[in-house]
């Protein structure tokens, strides 16, 4: 493999700075990869995530993007780096029509970009053309789903992250998303998912990591681990004995 | 009866300019800004500095009482007006921002309210006084309705200014940024929006209007150091009757309170009328705690 175009290396991270809840992790993204981050409830998925787009303070360690520093950079700044994140709840803005969404979600491009980069998101996205001038409010879970991924993909990123995509959707939904995360890996986006639903997180993607209280446990391809009993085991709380 | 509804619109109309900028505050850095209305006050004498200070003549436009010196005076107090919001920010809000909690920060701002007021009280002293000692004629409008020619314009004025937010914030690159950060400042941040640069276009804005409303009421009713002070419960209950963060209801809400507090008067002796919005906002708070229009536009 070529250099992984993100990497964290030694991660330490939490909410108060005292407090970490994730312990010197490491994890590479390569270009065009598509990995699943799994683990047991509190084991810091998304915290993981959430300090690799600026949103938590890194307290030890550095995350790098195509060989570029940008641990503690401002999450406004992440855009640039080519880094898109879709927060797992509270990912579109409900007050404002669905179009609007686009229109922040395109809010660091210039103008005509700003266009051409909505007008193609309503190419694929066609579902959510007739609530165009609606205000996000009336759409489905699935539907914001769709919306808050269009928008994360307005700006062109080489790294999309979603926490949680399948959270609160009904299982028919679950299927639509990840059918359009495994479309958008194909299509040479590079793509970091953490999922509570690891069975079908590791079915689609290309490898996995599994985390439990705050750090590194496994990792390797999802479809070797799908089948590794030790997996089960860290979700069964037997985390503290050595694979 | 006609009178009370001219009248009421007329301070509603202020009431809703200063209402604007606190929503918009409210909003957006998530506290109850008590000194918001301290700014009009700020705004209004600061206009009268002007004046003063260059022996302004007071030239009137036609049957108004003021003319371009006014006009000039205002654009200066809008501008001091926005730098006092700016530093406010900087010296107080921004140091306490994200590190204590929101109570503190509303605290803090009754401290920059007494503040403002007291310095303006030291420079102007106390007495009420106005932008001019011309006199004007009120016109008949219709049988048992007069007005001022002056409130006529400052009416206009103020429409003129609502509808302007309002487009800024619908068609506007920045306006959408402020509504985004209002609903959800951390999605707004992944957005690549910098909260920063939102804030401070925040005081920009809510100084300004603040400013102008406070000149409007030097021109339609008279200064005194408690303008602002008399004016904040007008202003919070509007902003929470249309909704915290919501534009559009909080002008809604401004001409609501002018017009209740000015129909009171025909059935409550005029002794409590400033009681009044405080009254209305228990009511609301009781009734809807979220205001009457919110999920109109914009808040939570």
């Amino acid at each position: 493999m070529t250099a992984p175009l993100l990497s964290v290396a030694g991660v330490t991270a939490g909410y108060q700075p005292d407090l970490p809840i994730i312990t010197g992790i490491d994890m590479t993204v390569g270009a065009g990869e598509f990995v699943t981050i799994i683990g047991p409830n509190g084991a810091g998925k998304s915290t993981l995530i959430k300090a690799v787009a600026g949103l938590l303070h890194v307290s030890a360690g550095r995350v790098t993007m195509a060989g570029a520093d940008i641990t503690n950079i401002p999450p406004h700044r992440m855009a640039d780096a080519g880094v898109a994140y879709v927060p797992q709840s509270d990912n579109i803005f409900a007050s404002l029509t669905v179009e609007e969404n686009l229109r922040v979600g395109a809010h660091v491009l210039p103008r005509d970009r700003a266009r051409q980069g909505i007008a193609q998101a309503w190419e694929g996205f066609p579902d959510l053309v007739p609530y165009r001038h609606r205000k996000a409010s009336v759409l489905s879970g699935g539907q914001r789903q769709m919306l808050a991924v269009a928008r994360a993909l307005l700006t062109g990123p080489r790294l999309v992250m979603l926490d949680e995509p399948s959270a609160g959707l009904a299982p028919k939904m679950v299927d639509a998303v990840f059918t359009r995360l495994s479309a958008l890996a194909r299509s040479g986006v590079t793509v970091l998912m953490v999922e509570q639903n690891a069975k079908a997180a590791m079915a689609i993607s290309d490898r996995t990591y599994v985390l439990a209280e705050g750090r590194n446990r496994l990792d390797g391809p999802s479809a070797a681990l799908a089948g590794d009993p030790a997996v089960a085991e860290i979700y069964l709380g037997r985390a503290g004995r050595k694979h | 009866m006609l009178q009370a509804l001219a009248d009421g619109l007329m301070t509603g109309a202020i009431v809703a300019l200063g209402a604007i900028g606190l929503t918009l505050t409210m909003g957006i850095l998530r506290f109850a800004n008590f000194a918001h209305s301290e700014m009009m006050t700020w705004g209004a004498y600061m206009a009268l500095g002007v004046l003063t200070l260059f022996s302004l003549p007071t030239a009137p436009f036609g049957p108004l009482t003021f003319g371009w010196p006014l006009v000039l005076a205002t654009l200066v107090a809008i501008a001091l007006t926005v730098a006092l919001a700016l530093a406010v920010d900087r010296l107080v809000f921004a140091q306490l921002r994200g590190r204590v909690g929101h109570l503190t920060l509303v605290f803090a701002s009754f401290g920059v309210a007494l503040l403002i007021r007291n310095v303006v009280h030291l420079i102007f002293g106390g007495r009420a006084t106005y932008y001019t000692t011309e006199l004007q004629i009120a016109i008949k409008v219709l049988p048992g309705l007069r007005v001022m020619p002056d409130q006529i314009v400052v009416f206009a004025l103020a429409l003129v200014l609502v509808v302007a937010v309002h487009l800024f914030l619908q068609r506007t690159r920045l306006g959408l940024a402020m509504r985004a950060v209002s609903e959800n400042p951390a999605l707004a941040q992944v957005n690549g929006i910098a909260l920063a640069t939102v804030v401070r276009w925040t005081w920009v804005i809510g100084g300004a209007l603040a400013a102008i409303a406070g000149v409007l009421y030097g021109v339609t009713v008279q200064l005194r150091p408690e303008l602002g002070f008399h004016l904040i419960l007008p202003l919070f209950a509007a902003a929470i009757l249309g909704g915290v963060g919501n534009v559009v209801g909080a002008v809604l809400g401004g001409f609501l309170i002018g017009l209740i507090e000015s129909f009171s008067v025909l059935v409550i002796p005029p002794g409590y009328k400033m009681a009044v919005p405080f009254v209305v906002l228990l009511v609301v708070l009781y009734l809807r705690p979220t205001g009457l229009f919110s999920g109109t536009s914009g808040g939570k």
